[in-house]
């Protein structure tokens, strides 16, 4: 008993010197006594930014209904099993009902946005690859749109193409392994092996294609790296053949599992005003009724030249979270069908030799081929001075890309606006008053990267 | 204990060697067939779920679990500094020796003579018999509950608190569903139980207590024993997405193992109490020579059956809800079990007195329809609760914008948005609205 009051005190020491060093106060989620009336606000949770007649009064949030030393603050990570990653999650529980809970990240920090501060907008996409390492080739195309848009360069359509499918074949990549984790959170293991199965193969054509499983710096500025190389036609053929057979064996296993149901319906409810509120996007915003989707709401790429529906769900628990990523493998298969029959034939990428490498074969024959691709690879091209932001759809929601250029060869600032990084804050809302088995799912619905939280 | 035959010197030396022997022999083959169940396991959900599994130690990846063992037996071995050591220590025992001594009971034979003496093969046929399980799962509790409690350590701590509660509140449907085979056998002995389940109605339709008592009993004890055992959908004790490891969690070496072992050992012990219990024990056809093997071969068959059970249990099935759990343990399977006794009663007595048995299924009937309507409408208020968390307006807005009154009739719909407005509207996450 003593050693508990020293450590107590030693660390309220810390923690107070921590709040010096910051100047924005802890991360950590601190005990009821040490807990300043606004946080606890937030972590009680209501929302910031909802209409002034539906906010709750301050004076009425009741800090003594539960007292102190009656909860238990416990720690689900850095290092735990369903935390996808290293997402650490503070919850104050009494009994097993969470009371609060503040996540806190910045395990995974890289500093990839500096990192690209360093790094021509050439090798601009291979860093930006590493952010969402489930959705790479979305963070790529992100990256290119927002330089291309400082450029004023044509892009042919072959490679928007291309890009399209790209990224949505890595749309159905990434919420099957959401699928295959989110059954793994459940407890439901066969899932896990299921949706890795998928996940395989679609990773063996991006393999195919880009030469790499992850981070396949593939899509550039100026198009892509490479053509689709032969028998790609049929290769996504049969993905698209073998998705909706596989979507069935899931809805077996789970969608019309009473158990499954009973561990989400209901669990971890959002209210569309406060998802908005909470700058929440991708399914977790559609799984609350409204239907934004940037593919559809501000289409980039020819998303509007395909016809496909966005999903969107009724109560905005997990379970319609879980609804409307299933139902959007189904879609992204509809759109992947209609690129098939409408790839065009094509450059694959820019002829501007200012901005792409000529084919490798032009080197040996041409004095002017080497020179634009020793300079493109040593020195880079040029971007004009402006700032431009430009956001896609990506799984986890609207993934943006902030670009500031100088007029140098590399970016003056870099911003990513990661979809899972602001999801996150939603968390405490979704969680409030769930037990701790709630919690499991309901990370899990958010489906978040740790790589891109952390950048 | 004056009363004692070993000291009244009424027990020759003959018999005291053939205890110790069957005990030896009982404690080898569980030992090896638990070895064997980890195998099974692991084998047939790899195969379930498109995976190889164990295929290196040894044929067919038979020795992994023989493997893993002595791996286990080399690692370091860990006290929580903050645990209670001494019943740190303790716990991985009173979880492991119950396992054993329960298998004791199970009857997996017929009689044999060895030496000139009689014996049934069984370890010991005590008069209180099924009682002796009771006990010892009472006391594995102990095992799982002070694992958690003496580690000092907050997630084992729930892992302990959500053990004993499920433990506790299973074990009364488990053990209201033995009173139902206890009440037409008459006796609490198991090999009494394997005895009145020989034979068989109209010569075709074995006498097995799974028929006698009509299906429920049986499915009561499978679910309680699943719950009991802890195994998947009710392995919530270690839930290892939620509670990282449960109980377990601080515990390192050879104590992690006996854990696992006595998890897999109750595995093996429990579908031999639900053969000898409900599908006769070593009862079977008995057509070849070798009379005494039949039984033997019987017995390992039903057994194989339901580990098997377990097994594909475990595959298909997510985790339920610790308040989910409760709820069916204390709101449904425990009244069920007792107006099932109550039926189970009157068709006893009805053999004498016909009238008692239609009394008994009227109050039978009336107690479960009793019980459910209250499960219900707690189950009702649940789903209010829950459903109160959603702002309703924002709910009305969005459908009367999109157009979506499927939801008036309280079910849940997907929408399908496209650019000239709904397109279709289908319920669950069901594309082809088969929820």
């Amino acid at each position: 008993m003593k050693n508990d009051v020293d450590s107590k005190v030693s660390n309220t020491d810390h923690l107070s010197l921590l709040v010096e060093e910051t100047s924005e106060g802890v991360q950590e989620l601190l005990p009821r006594e040490h807990t300043p009336i606004e946080e606890f606000y937030l972590e009680e949770g209501y929302v910031l930014r909802v209409p002034e007649e539906e906010a709750v009064d301050i004076d009425e949030v009741d800090l003594a209904s539960v007292p102190a030393d009656e909860t238990m603050i416990i720690n689900m990570g850095p290092q735990h099993p369903s935390t996808h990653g290293v997402l650490r999650i503070m919850m104050e529980l009494d009994g097993e009902t969470i009371l609060r809970s503040k996540p806190v990240i910045g395990y995974l920090h890289t500093g990839m946005e500096k990192t690209a501060e360093m790094l021509t907008f050439m090798q601009g996409s291979t860093n930006v690859t590493r952010m969402d390492y489930l959705s790479p080739l979305n963070n790529e195309l992100v990256f290119s749109l927002a330089v291309e848009s400082l450029m004023d360069i044509e892009i042919p359509p072959r490679a928007t193409w291309i890009r399209m499918l790209m990224s949505e074949l890595n749309r159905i990549s990434s919420h099957v392994m959401w699928m295959a984790t989110n059954g793994m959170d459940l407890g439901s293991t066969s899932m896990m092996i299921y949706g890795f199965r998928e996940r395989e193969l679609i990773l063996g054509f991006f393999e195919k294609v880009t030469g790499l499983r992850m981070n396949h710096n593939y899509i550039r500025p100026g198009g892509v790296a490479a053509d689709l190389p032969d028998g790609w036609f049929d290769d996504v053929a049969a993905i698209c053949e073998t998705m909706p057979f596989r979507v069935e064996e899931y809805q077996e296993l789970l969608t019309g599992q009473p158990i499954f149901r009973e561990r989400v319906e209901g669990v971890g409810v959002i209210t569309q005003q406060q998802a908005m509120a909470l700058s929440a996007t991708g399914p977790i915003l559609r799984a609350t009724g409204l239907p934004w989707d940037l593919r559809k709401t501000m289409p980039y790429l020819f998303y509007d030249q395909v016809d496909f529906d966005v999903i969107v769900g009724t109560v905005g628990d997990t379970y319609d979270r879980y609804s409307v990523r299933l139902n959007e493998i189904l879609e992204s298969v509809r759109i992947v069908e209609q690129i098939l029959e409408k790839m065009p034939e094509g450059e694959y990428k820019s002829l501007d030799r200012k901005v792409t490498p000529p084919p490798r074969a032009r080197i040996d024959e041409s004095m002017e081929a080497l020179i634009h691709h020793f300079k493109l690879h040593t020195e880079g091209y040029r971007v004009p001075a402006g700032e431009n932001y430009v956001a896609i759809e990506s799984p986890r929601g609207e993934l943006g890309c902030y670009i500031v250029s100088s007029g140098e060869n590399r970016p003056y600032r870099m911003h990513v606006r990661a979809p899972s990084f602001v999801n996150l804050q939603s968390l405490p809302v979704m969680l409030h008053g769930g037990l701790i088995a709630d919690a499991v799912a309901v990370i899990s619905s958010v489906d978040p990267v740790m790589g891109e939280v952390d950048r | 204990m004056g009363a004692d035959p070993l000291l009244l010197g009424k027990i020759s030396l003959g018999v005291l060697v053939l205890v110790v022997v069957k005990v030896v022999v009982a404690f080898a083959v569980l030992l090896v067939t638990v070895m064997l169940m980890i195998w099974f396991e692991r084998k047939v959900i790899s195969d379930m779920q498109n995976r190889i599994g164990p295929n290196r130690a040894g044929p067919f990846g038979l020795l992994q679990s023989l493997a893993d063992g002595i791996k286990l037996f080399f690692k370091e071995d860990l006290v929580p500094d903050r645990s209670d050591s001494f019943v740190f220590k303790l716990a991985p025992y009173l979880a492991m020796v119950p396992a054993f001594v329960t298998f004791t009971i199970v009857p997996i034979g017929g009689y044999i003579k060895v030496f000139g003496y009689s014996t049934e093969l069984q370890v010991a046929d005590p008069p209180m018999g099924i009682l002796l399980l009771l006990a010892m799962s009472s006391i594995s509790v102990y095992g799982v509950m002070l694992a958690g409690w003496s580690s000092g350590s907050k997630y084992p701590l729930l892992g302990s608190v959500r053990a004993s509660a499920q433990m506790i509140s299973y074990e009364a449907a488990m053990g209201l569903s033995i009173v139902a085979v206890v009440l037409v056998t008459g006796s609490l002995s198991t090999r009494d139980m394997v005895l009145s389940q020989q034979g068989s109605f109209f010569g075709v339709i074995p006498h097995w207590n799974i028929l006698r008592l009509g299906v429920i009993p049986f499915v009561i004890f499978l679910i309680a024993i699943t719950a009991e055992l802890n195994r998947p959908p009710f392995d919530l004790v270690e839930a290892e997405q939620e509670l990282v490891g449960g109980f377990n969690t601080e515990y390192s070496s050879i104590r992690f193992a006996l854990f696992y072992l006595a998890e897999f050992m109750n595995t093996v012990t429990m579908s031999a109490i639900i053969v000898t219990l409900f599908f006769g024990g070593p009862d079977g056809p008995d057509p070849a020579p070798l009379h005494w093997l039949w039984p033997i071969l019987w017995f390992v068959i039903k057994t194989g059956v339901f580990a098997f059970i377990y097994v594909w249990l475990r595959a298909a099935l997510p985790r339920l809800r610790y308040d989910r759990l409760m709820d069916l343990g204390w709101k449904v399977l425990i009244p069920l079990s007792l107006g099932w006794l109550l039926v189970i009663a009157g068709m006893q007595i009805s053999k004498v007195a016909g009238f008692s048995m239609l009394a008994a299924l009227i109050v039978g009937a009336g107690l479960l329809y009793r019980a459910m309507a209250v499960g219900q409408r707690s189950n009702a208020t649940n789903a209010m609760s829950a459903s109160l968390k959603v702002a309703p307006k924002d709910a009305l807005d969005s459908r009367a914008k999109f157009g979506d009154t499927h939801v008036v009739s309280g079910k849940r719909v997907v929408t399908r948005i496209s650019a000239e407005g709904v397109v279709s509207s289908k319920s669950g996450g069901d594309p082809d609205g088969r929820t």
